[in-house]
């Protein structure tokens, strides 16, 4: 709304000038220095090792939440206390109120309608199912479409974006898929390096450009690259930005735009998050969705306490498929989204 | 940041206002409310509870039968309550006597201790101190590489080793003592509170070098969860306090509520910023305000300061009061407006706008909207819009993307808006354009300029 836009910009005007003027500074971006050499690298990891199973992973951590469905399942039967007790677990998991609400919702009616017997053990599974059910239908498979494929891993600051894409890099040369790794974050200090050393654990090829420099010329350089050498992925880094950031919401729209001219093919753009999450995960994945398409969900450090709940409302609301979970920081930590199985873990 | 969560609260106060006087049915029903909201916002569930039974017992006592205005009454409840529940007054670091001062930093992975630690160094060289960076996140590749150009940046030296964690934290502390650091800040890596190898590592690294202040770096979008990790990190650790970081998104916020109250430890210092220099003292007043809604006017000073170019602001002031103000300075302003975040936000901070204006729809995307008009504007007709007519109005709306319609609407929203900073004053504004003009058509916006302000 015109009104409001002129409205704005001028009580702002107006604010600054009754508080007395505004001191002259140029807001910068920080250019990180050129490195230095630093410590030498940790001998390269071999990602032989088995790429572990979610419930054990989880196992440790969900006691908490175990114990407070513990008491659900010491009940006799099934009231609205028990509900009300449900509607805590599910909200201390970061599910959030609405998803919440709806699956509750759902639940009450089953047990209402005698679907579900009205007790504790039934109920819980009810549950679980209802939680599979909403990952449903969901195409959590990774397009290798181009050549070569260019996958955009996205998502605010310290979600995991950079380990995420050394191990997606370790399982992809696995399979036997040749890889090319593009050091598309050019603001964060050192993130070059960080990626650089992922790219010798997982024997890829890495293509850096200066720091500083625009992260759109730098993945293209690496999708030329790729091309070139008949690599089958590259695998983009960018930088971590927070999704309320206008201008770094359009750089990233136009890093997506330069990737996917030819001969690049952006066939996923992954945004990855943190389980720790809460109800912004849910803002996130709407506004970097809205800007540049998010194919999919990385769900990282789910080897914590956290439940990663936030995903469900992810799903429920905005219809993005979970396509890989991070278990750890080593390269093989990582598996396949399994609804089954996140939901057992979930649920205890 | 707490964006939302101020919306849910205007909107259970304006219906309470609409009340005469407050049946305890009205007060259970706002306390269901402010309960969905502060949930929304990622309060932990427990703080959810005790908050809401304090402003129950408030608000059902004495004091709210005998006020006149039992709205206001709750309103004010709720801003001390989470005043009380954010900290009270700020933290104030203070310097061992005999130097160095030892800061630790821990936290989960990602949760940004190394940011925080650089610019933890620089507000203390602020501070007049002469900090030591130390290094002591061995685990994640390339750490230490980007302390030290964090550090460089910051205006501190970074020590490290490729040894291990301990060791390097004891040997960084020698090393300040050796050449006369009186502040050493000590980056960890990132671990999870359920790592028993990794937690009792860092209680290794704090038995060692014995810290003055022990901070858990935490992220202001954590969910439930966060409680529980600040929990077990305060008993590996007995934590002085908390560094809450990445407040410059749109997260509600709730772990911050959550950590004070429950772990009994005050959040000293917030990063606001991806700028060295985004990192202030935390000041619970000012977050209790901008959760109610009562805009954070501080905030959007300093945001300013950073933003906008004093000289042109000056001019422009000059201009709106003489009723020289074109569409040429609007466009300008709406650049440095721009760079203050998503209007949103902006608005968020703005203390005595009409609650219509602050309902509006908003959208990024009108400003753009606006920005391209003008832009297909030629100097002349930006100077003198009178001289717009049909065909240059087609031909604005053609260049911009947009109709004719919306290049009148700007058109004259701008003159309504011109002559209102005219007749009444700038102060008009800033109170909501009380001193209404007369509009003609606009709907809600019609009504929102008409008087609303409170």
């Amino acid at each position: 709304m015109t009104i409001l836009v002129i409205a704005i910009v001028l009580a702002v005007l107006v604010v600054l000038a009754a508080t007395g003027g505004v001191v002259a500074l140029r807001r910068r971006r920080p250019r990180a220095a050129p490195a230095p050499p630093g410590p030498p690298a940790p001998p390269a990891e071999v990602a032989a090792g088995e790429p572990p199973r979610l419930a054990e992973r989880v196992g440790a951590a969900r006691q908490a939440l175990g114990a407070s469905l513990a008491a659900l399942r010491r009940r006799e039967r099934v009231d609205e206390a028990a509900f009300a007790e449900l509607e805590e677990a599910l909200i201390l998991a970061d599910v959030g109120l609405p998803t919440t609400r709806r699956l509750l919702d759902r639940l009450r009616e089953a047990v209402r309608a005698g679907r579900v017997g009205a007790e504790p053990k039934a109920l819980l599974d009810a549950l679980r199912e209802e939680v599979v059910a909403l990952f449903a239908g969901e195409d959590r498979s990774l397009s290798l479409e181009g050549a070569p494929a260019v996958w955009l891993f996205v998502g605010v600051n310290g979600a995991g974006k950079t380990t995420s894409i050394g191990k997606v890099a370790a399982r992809l040369a696995r399979s036997g898929r040749s890889v090319v790794l593009a050091a598309g974050d050019t603001f964060r200090a050192a993130a070059g390096d960080q990626l650089t050393l992922w790219s010798e654990r997982t024997s890829s090829e890495i293509v850096r450009g200066a720091d500083g420099a625009d992260p759109s010329s730098v993945i293209f350089d690496a999708i030329q690259h790729a091309a070139a050498r008949g690599a089958d992925v590259v695998l983009a880094d960018t930088a971590g930005r927070l999704h309320t950031k206008v201008n770094l919401m359009e750089e990233l729209r136009k890093v997506r735009r330069v990737a996917d001219r030819p001969p690049g093919k952006v066939s996923e753009v992954l945004l990855v998050i943190d389980a720790t999450t809460g109800q912004n995960g849910l803002a996130q994945a709407r506004e970097f969705s809205e800007a540049v398409g998010v194919t999919g969900v990385v769900l990282t450090k789910l080897d914590g306490s956290a439940k990663g709940g936030i995903v469900l409302a992810i799903r429920a609301e905005l219809g993005i498929p979970i396509k890989l979970v991070g278990l750890g920081e080593r390269a093989e930590d990582l598996v396949d989204f399994d609804p089954g199985e996140f939901a057992a873990a979930l649920l205890g | 940041m707490f964006e939302t969560l101020a919306d849910r609260f205007d909107q259970i106060f304006t219906r309470l206002r609409g009340r005469g006087r407050l049946a305890a049915a009205d007060v259970d029903e706002a306390l269901r409310e402010i309960r969905v909201a502060l949930l929304e916002a990622d309060v932990h569930l427990d703080v959810v509870r005790d908050l809401v039974a304090a402003i129950r017992e408030r608000c059902t006592g004495a004091e709210l039968s005998k006020s006149l205005s039992p709205a206001q009454q709750v309103v004010k409840v709720v801003n001390e309550e989470l005043t009380a529940v954010l900290g009270g007054e700020a933290f104030r670091l203070t310097f061992a006597s005999r130097p160095p001062t030892v800061i630790l930093l821990a936290g989960l992975q990602g949760s940004g201790k190394t940011t925080a630690a650089a610019k933890l160094a620089r507000y203390l060289r602020q501070q007049g101190r002469h900090p030591l960076l130390v290094g002591a996140d061995l685990q994640r590749p390339a750490a230490v590489e980007q302390l030290r150009v964090l550090g460089r940046d910051a205006g501190a030296a970074v020590f490290s080793e490729p040894s291990d964690p301990v060791t390097v934290a004891r040997r960084g502390v020698a090393e300040a003592e050796r050449v006369g650091r009186d502040v050493v800040v000590i980056d960890t890596a990132g671990r999870l509170a359920v790592d028993e190898a990794l937690m009792d590592e860092v209680r290794r690294v704090a038995e060692a070098v014995r810290p003055h202040y022990r901070f858990l770096v935490l992220d202001a979008m954590a969910g439930q969860d966060a409680l529980r990790t600040a929990i077990a990190f305060h008993e590996s650790l007995d934590l002085d306090g908390v560094i809450l970081t990445k407040l410059d998104g749109d997260a509600r916020g709730g772990a911050a509520l959550s950590v004070k109250k429950v772990l009994g430890r005050p959040i000293a210092f917030v990063s606001t910023g991806e700028k060295v220099a985004d990192f202030e003292q935390f000041h619970p007043d000012r977050m209790a305000s901008r959760i109610l809604g009562m805009g954070d006017v501080l905030t959007l000073i300093e945001r300013a300061e950073r933003a906008y170019d004093a000289q042109v602001t000056a001019r422009a002031m000059e201009r709106l009061q003489a009723g020289r103000f074109t569409l040429d300075d609007f466009h300008e302003q709406l650049q440095q407006m721009k760079r203050l975040g998503p209007l949103k936000s902006v608005i968020g901070m703005l203390p005595g706008l009409p609650k219509e204006l602050k309902d509006a729809p908003i959208d990024d995307r009108d400003v753009t909207r606006v920005e391209a008009i003008i832009r297909s504007m030629t100097p002349e007709e930006r100077d003198d819009p009178t001289i717009i007519n049909g065909s240059r109005r087609a031909r604005i709306a053609a260049g911009s993307g947009t109709t004719a319609t919306d290049v009148n609407n700007l058109l004259r929203q701008f003159k309504e808006m011109q002559r209102l900073m005219r007749s009444s004053g700038l102060a008009g504004l800033a109170r909501g354009g009380r001193r209404g003009a007369k509009r003609k058509k606009g709907g809600r916006t019609s009504a929102s300029l008409k008087g609303a302000g409170r």
